[in-house]
């Protein structure tokens, strides 16, 4: 009769590197489009179609995280700035103003490149801003920045990248402020 | 196979002269990057929901420009939607005729409007055009047994 040495072993998720994004846009195109981009990239992707969607999935999240269920936990959320109802900046604030939820780094989608929009977006806690039509190389970036700030839990307001690049709605700007840290 | 290779060259030139006429932009190129043998028909799905929503739009900006008084912030919200989604997959011509028409919304600007959905549709017809014939090509190559060449 042997001692059962039986050691409960911590099986390590397989998603266990795998961070989970929400996605929320209005637009079924952009949805498919950003789903894509970010299941190539290795996320695990969740979309919404309105930020009040984005809530209750995010309260839902809230929720399970009490009885330790990780599989809903959201790593980072990827919002389109204009739509109907709540726009993206609203759910920004929302989400920064929610003890539970303002240490998810929010990242904007935008069409437009203004600069008060994408400094009031920044200066309300937003990750990033990223310019549509969104490219695979704007969510590997997203996904460097995520990783380190996951790994070395440096606060999320250290690092401001803004893409520009001129599109027909390029408004004279002063120089880019990037905040290097 | 002489037919195959012929299907390509055909290909290429056509796309190439896509890209040319200023039709499709890099962004097309970025779909067709999100394709793979795990979702092989990822572009064509993406640009059905752009022909299915464009009609729509379409519908909706003809009837909103028609009524007696002009809701022109409903206007531009549909503008603004076909601006989105013709950027989404590349349909650059169709993408500045939009930016055109949101000046004529803000000017509340009628017959710029009426002038902006005419030349939107006429855009939107021909991008469908193309890209219909374009993934008809794409067939053909399939069926003869050969591969899809790849865009820079």
């Amino acid at each position: 009769m042997d001692t059962m040495n039986v050691c409960c072993n911590q099986i390590t998720p397989s998603n266990s590197k795998e961070l989970h994004v929400l996605a929320v846009d209005d637009s079924n195109i952009d949805r498919k489009v950003i789903e894509r981009l970010l299941k190539i990239s290795s996320f695990k992707v969740t979309v919404v179609d309105s930020g009040s969607r984005a809530l209750q999935y995010l309260g839902l999240e809230q929720e399970s995280n009490s009885t330790h269920f990780d599989d809903l936990k959201v790593n980072l959320i990827i919002t389109d700035y204009s739509m109907p109802g709540m726009t993206g900046f609203e759910l920004l604030k929302k989400i920064k103003n929610s003890s539970t939820l303002k240490q998810i780094p929010v990242v904007i989608m935008s069409s437009e490149n203004i600069l008060t929009r994408i400094d009031r977006c920044l200066e309300e806690g937003a990750e990033d801003y990223l310019l549509k039509p969104v490219k695979l190389s704007d969510v590997t970036r997203l996904k460097d920045s995520i990783l380190k700030t996951e790994t070395t839990g440096i606060d999320q307001l250290q690092s401001c990248r803004i893409k520009r690049k001129r599109n027909d709605d390029w408004l004279p700007q002063p120089a880019p402020k990037f905040a290097r840290l | 196979m002489a037919a195959v290779s012929q299907l390509q060259r055909q290909f290429i030139e056509y796309t190439t002269s896509l890209y040319n006429e200023g039709y499709l932009d890099d962004q097309f190129t970025q779909l067709q990057k999100l394709q793979d043998e795990s979702n092989p028909d990822f572009v064509v799905e993406v640009v059905s929901l752009f022909f299915e929503d464009s009609e729509k739009l379409l519908n909706n900006l003809a009837t909103a420009l028609q009524q007696k008084i002009v809701d022109y912030k409903q206007v531009d919200s549909h503008v603004h939607q076909f601006k989105g989604s013709s950027s989404s997959i590349g349909a650059q011509r169709v993408t500045t005729v939009c930016v055109h028409f949101r000046n004529y919304c803000d000017e509340q600007n009628l017959d710029g409007c009426l002038r902006c959905l005419q030349q939107l549709n006429h855009e939107y017809i021909l991008v469908r055009n193309k890209l219909e014939a374009l993934f008809r090509l794409e067939q053909q190559i399939l069926q003869a047994g050969g591969s899809i060449p790849m865009m820079e």
